[in-house]
């Protein structure tokens, strides 16, 4: 494959994190090639829950629950461009999100999470409430009565993700990035301040490199001076028949898409790489969406799966320049939908100026080896 | 699942003139399957070429793939809507109805 015009940017990746890693540099005017392995990668991009979530963020690194309130907030804007790049509309949007609790000790526990979590900093702006069953059912109607209360805040929303996988394939595409199929990449090399790429498809040479391969990047990352042990955790989702509007906000484990079709999820395994889905852990899922709420019974279940999340140690975002490698950056993240925001309109302009904004400081891999 | 009529002939050597008729109706209409076949089949047999519209468009759809796939072929069967008619034996005296979109919550009361 030979490439006479060398792109300023390789992206590899082409999921939802490289898609909108890709989408940003391209919008700063970059060039921009993006290497996807293609569908025989995990592409956590598929299965995920698609939430745009922040309530729960932040227990042990504060500058988590601030980096992900200012991509809730900033994902309006996001959705704006999407919709207006690509015509298509990802369905985002921000009604508040609940985590339904099932028993006093469960609500218990989440209260005093809540409590930890604030307590960390000054998390001041960081609005939620703690409902009993009378207040949740006034705004959640259609609960069971196991449901014995619940944490709400207005923080909280979610989006088609699928639609915005296709919107950031679509929208890159539109801003020239070179979109390359089946490419897995074998080796980074550092040469000449740049660096070349090889696979089986070929080689490309470019001045900055961007590994945004999901569970890919604990391989990828020591070619280049950069850390990223991250490690799959499964999780398994349930998707019922379309059905007309009955819930208007996300839970953190059961939400209605914009289509209509109800998605229960959140388990977690680790379980390596095995993406097997089994009937133990979605019994005990769709039983707790069904005292939730009892008109699931009701509903065909139309598919299930699983998918992996990158998990990274500690759970939070690993973004890093590399210090003996400048212009290769890793930037990987078990939230690529909640962070989609920040990676299109904050971190893929600080990609292309060659210096990592002071929001993201927190987040290197350094971390990991104090 | 049960058995149906690809798997009895394999069995029995038997070709498919001596399933038994069985009588249905599709949005009010009499119809005559066969035993053995779905009712994804029993319908195309019939001459049915919509069975159901989309939910998000309301674009009309028939059978497709006949092998439980596709979620083409969803309809009312007895009273239950978004039943995948290809994964289901017709049965004498079924009442299949064609899917309009989504089915309302309040049938979907458990």
């Amino acid at each position: 494959m030979s490439n006479h015009t060398e792109p300023d940017v390789v992206v590899i990746g082409g999921g939802v994190v490289g898609g909108a890693i890709a989408l940003g540099l391209a919008r700063s005017g970059a060039r921009v090639t993006m290497l996807d392995e293609g569908d025989a990668a995990f592409r956590a991009s598929r299965g995920n829950f698609a939430l745009v979530w922040v309530q729960s963020k932040g227990f042990g690194m504060p500058e988590y629950a601030m980096w992900s309130r200012r991509s809730a907030d900033d994902w309006h804007g996001l959705a704006t461009i999407l919709g207006e790049e690509t015509g298509i509309d990802v369905a985002h949007s921000q009604p508040g999100g609940f985590m339904l609790c099932l028993s006093q000790d469960e609500l218990g526990k989440r209260v005093d999470a809540m409590h930890r979590l604030h307590n960390q900093t000054t998390l001041t702006d960081f609005p939620y409430e703690v409902l009993d069953h009378a207040e949740t059912k006034r705004r959640l109607p259609d609960i069971g009565k196991d449901v014995v209360g619940a944490i709400y805040s207005p923080l909280d929303g979610h989006v088609n993700s699928l639609k915005l996988f296709r919107a950031l394939r679509e929208a890159t595409t539109r801003r020239g990035v070179d979109y390359r199929p089946n490419c897995p990449v074998e080796s980074i090399t550092p040469r000449d301040g740049g660096f070349r790429i090889n696979g089986p498809w070929g080689e490309i040479a470019t001045a900055k490199v961007v590994l945004a391969a999901g569970l890919g990047n604990a391989r990828l990352a020591p070619m280049v001076g950069l850390d990223a042990p991250v490690k799959p955790s499964k999780g398994q989702i349930i998707v019922t028949e379309k059905t007309a509007p009955f819930l208007h906000n996300p839970m953190v484990t059961v939400r209605q898409t914009d289509e209509g079709g109800v998605m229960i999820g959140d388990s977690q395994e680790d379980r390596g790489f095995d993406t097997v889905v089994g009937q133990p852990i979605l019994s005990v899922m769709a039983e707790r969406a069904v005292r939730m709420f009892p008109r699931l019974a009701g509903l065909n279940v139309v598919r299930t799966w699983s998918a992996l999340r990158v998990m990274s140690p500690d759970g939070f975002p690993i973004y890093d320049q590399s210090l003996s490698c400048p212009g290769a950056f890793v930037v990987t993240c078990h939230s690529g939908v909640t962070l989609a925001a920040n990676h299109v309109l904050t971190l893929a302009p600080a990609i292309l100026s060659g210096v990592l904004p002071d929001a993201v400081a927190s987040f290197s891999a350094r971390r990991f080896h104090v | 699942m049960s058995e149906t009529r690809t798997d009895r002939d394999a069995k029995t050597g038997r070709g498919a003139h001596s399933a038994a008729t069985l009588s249905f109706s599709f949005d009010g209409r009499r119809l005559i399957g066969r035993d053995g076949d779905t009712v994804a089949a029993s319908l195309l047999a019939n001459g049915v070429t919509v069975c159901r519209e989309t939910p998000v468009s309301g674009a009309p759809r028939a059978p497709y793939c006949l092998m439980g796939v596709c979620f083409e072929c969803l309809v009312v069967i007895d009273g239950v809507g978004n039943r995948q008619g290809c994964m289901v034996p017709l049965r004498d005296g079924m009442t299949i109805e064609t899917q309009h979109g989504r089915r309302q919550p309040e049938e979907t009361q458990g």
